[in-house]
């Protein structure tokens, strides 16, 4: 077949359509978020029947990718490291029940933090749910690995983790396809009782689960992705896990590197592969983007056994993303004299699109605070947490999907006045709702703005589940429908919604502002496909 | 053959639309390729860059080393200075001269020209100008990789095939447009 230019996160998806998939579940997250597009704009997949509707979060993702899996079929669920910690319930409960249809779990972790709130590795994930996990250094062993990793899922009954970072996410590359094969029919599970993880029933399935993933490291699927390459050069000896494996080699480019290699990609692995290596050389040096895990594993507790180096001695800098240069720097590579930045170039922040609604949204929240003395307000992840930068700097948290609304209940119980949250709409439904009812219980005295633009938009603009429903859904959970306020942010109704603000601010009880206006992105996107529309109606 | 290269401007400014144009004319002669892309937040206004690597062999890294990029390609005066570090000291550097203004803290245009200047090889064309003498302003990114095309190691028919591949989904007249200020960019560099 021909090769296709993907982005890694776009060989994943075909990879899944070609093993097989019936189902397509996620949350849109950088750098995860083009799997589900891909599959969602796909041709193939629309033929094939398959469900791809965005999740209201990684959880809601997470569990129903395990319900198409107890149906006998094949089901991904993707999201960013950080909504696997929103999904962590039912991902690693989903290892003690097992699947029924292949599942596999993506998660895109973003060391550097170029979109995230910290650079947390997934594979600790694995190893803490007992899931194996698989890391592919390019796009085609992404593509590949999909295959595998269903088939691994099948035989075992188990859940796998598909493990990437942003670099490969976001990086092209050609990938040559295998023939697809067909879906899953639908196939209850065998023991009705294999979902029920009732104390008597969680006790067994846990036992066999530690003894899968004793047994698992040894399968073929799992083992043939890790491979050795020895070296005359005894010297010194290379682990390099998933992507920094390119870092290392792109150091070499004619004659290779001389000395032994052993790339890593997939996990758990016999402790021979290692022996193999750290038994014939010298000193080891530990390549993994992100965290030192097998760095760690190898020094051991005491720390003594070995000559490693890593992360942890300062060969490689204990955070952020990996690069050829820093793997050149580690192996002692001279480098040549580099052009230096001029300090004539300024930083160049993202900033909000001219015309925003949230800029109108926190020109009234500036003026509505000042009254008060207020030092600002609690707010979540979106474009709108940019309000913590000039000329705004009027947000005070951003902390994980939702907290904004639980984090200015809590400060109220602490004696914050006035206590207001400002979160976007489409957060609001993944994990402010929860938080909204714990207010609603007590009466909190709160102002949860949301600042509505009709669309999740940093990630590029997706459906957000809100739309069209917020008042409802304030009203269903039990704010006071006269103090679920709604107004337009525009210029010209800046002093009526201050106004608005203000009353609630005082007000000593749970108040809602729902502050809309379409993404002006996903407006004029909206309206350019309008307007084809029209036009070729008019041609029809 | 290797070439290594780096793309930069603001968010928007369609940087990804030139990458994906080397990206077809790199295929189309058979070539290995990797391009690294920026999404996501700094997409909204920021400084964005992406990493172009075509070779005759395959290619490891994602990422261009320190000191290895044969070119860098910008579409925005200051953004092309932000990345010489990659830049290897035969490598060429070919800007735009028009600013994309969205900062308080934007330098004089001059001091960054003067800089850019100081690059052994370097090509400034103004292609926000030359976009609207052909009367496509939106147009200005390809006019800048027109100008950057005598150091790109690609043929240049298969430039403008690719050209024509891409922006034909839009429509025929927006191809040729396109095809224009490619053309326009390639007789400013060489003038």
């Amino acid at each position: 077949m021909q090769k296709q230019l993907l982005l890694g996160d776009e060989a994943i998806a075909l990879g899944a359509i070609d093993s097989g998939l019936s189902g397509m579940y996620a949350y849109p997250g950088t750098p995860s978020t083009e799997i589900m597009e891909y599959i969602q704009s796909s041709e193939e997949a629309a033929v094939r029947g398959i469900h791809h509707d965005w999740s209201a979060n990684e959880k809601t993702a997470m569990e129903a990718a395990l319900g198409m899996s107890y149906t006998g079929k094949r089901a991904m669920v993707a999201m960013k490291h950080v909504g696997l910690n929103v999904a962590a319930d039912p991902f690693i409960n989903s290892s003690v029940t097992g699947i029924n249809g292949g599942l596999v779990v993506v998660s895109a972790d973003d060391p550097s933090m170029h979109s995230s709130q910290n650079e947390q590795d997934s594979r600790f994930y694995g190893k803490f749910a007992f899931v194996p996990v698989f890391e592919p250094s390019n796009q085609q062993e992404a593509y590949d690995m999909v295959s595998d990793a269903f088939d691994l899922s099948e035989k075992f009954r188990i859940p796998v983790l598909l493990r990437i970072t942003t670099r490969l996410a976001h990086s092209r590359s050609a990938v040559e396809r295998r023939p697809a094969v067909p879906q899953k029919s639908f196939q209850l599970p065998s023991d009705p009782r294999q979902f029920v993880l009732l104390p008597a029933i969680a006790r067994k399935k846990y036992h066999t689960l530690l003894a899968i993933y004793e047994s698992i490291k040894y399968d073929n699927r799992l083992s043939k992705h890790n491979v050795f390459k020895d070296g005359k050069n005894r010297r010194l000896g290379v682990i390099a896990c998933g992507i920094a494996y390119n870092y290392l080699m792109e150091n070499f480019p004619d004659k290779g590197p001389g000395f032994p290699v052993l790339k890593i990609t997939t996990y758990p692995f016999p402790k021979d592969i290692i022996s193999d290596l750290t038994s014939r050389c010298e000193e080891i040096l530990v390549l993994e983007e992100g965290s030192p895990i097998i760095e760690e594993g190898l020094r051991g507790i005491l720390d003594n056994s070995l000559s490693v180096y890593g992360r942890l001695d300062g060969a490689i800098p204990r955070e952020g993303e990996l690069n050829p240069s820093i793997v050149a720097k580690a192996l002692g590579i001279k480098s040549e004299p580099l052009y230096e930045v001029p300090d004539v170039v300024r930083t160049r922040p993202p900033s909000f699109c001219r015309g925003c609604g949230h800029i109108d949204t926190f020109l009234a929240v500036i003026d509505a605070l000042k009254p008060s003395g207020s030092l600002g307000v609690f707010s979540d992840i979106g474009c709108y947490t940019m309000a913590a930068l000039p000329p705004y700097s009027i947000i005070n948290s951003c902390v994980d999907m939702g907290a904004s609304v639980t984090m200015a209940v809590g400060a109220a119980d602490g004696g914050l006045k006035p206590s207001v949250a400002v979160i976007g709409d489409s957060t609001f439904t993944h994990s402010g709702m929860t938080g909204l009812l714990d207010a609603v219980m007590k009466n909190s005295p709160v102002t949860i703005i949301i600042s509505d633009n009709s669309a999740t938009a940093m990630t590029g603009g997706q459906k957000s589940h809100a739309t069209g429903r917020l008042e409802k859904i304030c009203e269903g959970l039990g704010v006071e429908p006269e103090h679920i306020r709604t107004i337009v942010p525009l210029k010209k109704n800046h002093a009526e919604n201050v106004l608005v603000m203000q009353e609630e601010f005082e007000y000593q009880g749970v108040s809602v502002i729902i502050s809309s206006r379409e993404c002006i992105q996903t407006a004029s996107k909206r309206k350019k496909a309008e307007a084809s529309q029209n036009l070729s109606n008019e041609q029809e | 053959m290797k070439s290594d290269i780096i793309l930069s401007g603001v968010g928007g400014q369609g940087i990804l639309s030139i990458a994906a144009i080397i990206g077809l004319a790199a295929i189309e002669n058979n070539l290995y390729l990797k391009q690294a892309e920026v999404h996501g937040m700094s997409q909204r206004g920021g400084d964005v860059q992406s990493h172009l690597r075509l070779s005759s062999q395959p290619v490891h890294s994602d990422l261009i080393p320190y000191g290895k990029a044969d070119l860098i390609i910008s579409v925005e005066p200051m953004e092309s200075l932000r990345h010489l570090p990659w830049l290897s000291a035969s490598g060429w550097l070919v800007t735009n001269s028009t600013p994309f203004v969205n900062i308080d803290d934007y330098p004089p245009v001059e001091d960054i020209l003067s800089q850019i200047r100081k690059v052994g090889n370097h090509k400034i064309v103004d292609a926000d100008v030359i976009a609207r003498q052909i009367g496509s302003a939106r147009s200005g990114n390809m006019v800048i990789l027109g100008a950057a095309s005598p150091y790109l190691d690609l043929p240049w028919e298969s430039l403008e095939i690719a050209v024509v591949k891409l922006f034909s989904k839009k429509s025929p007249e927006i191809a040729e447009l396109n095809v224009k200020a490619l053309r326009a960019g390639r007789n400013a560099s060489n003038n």
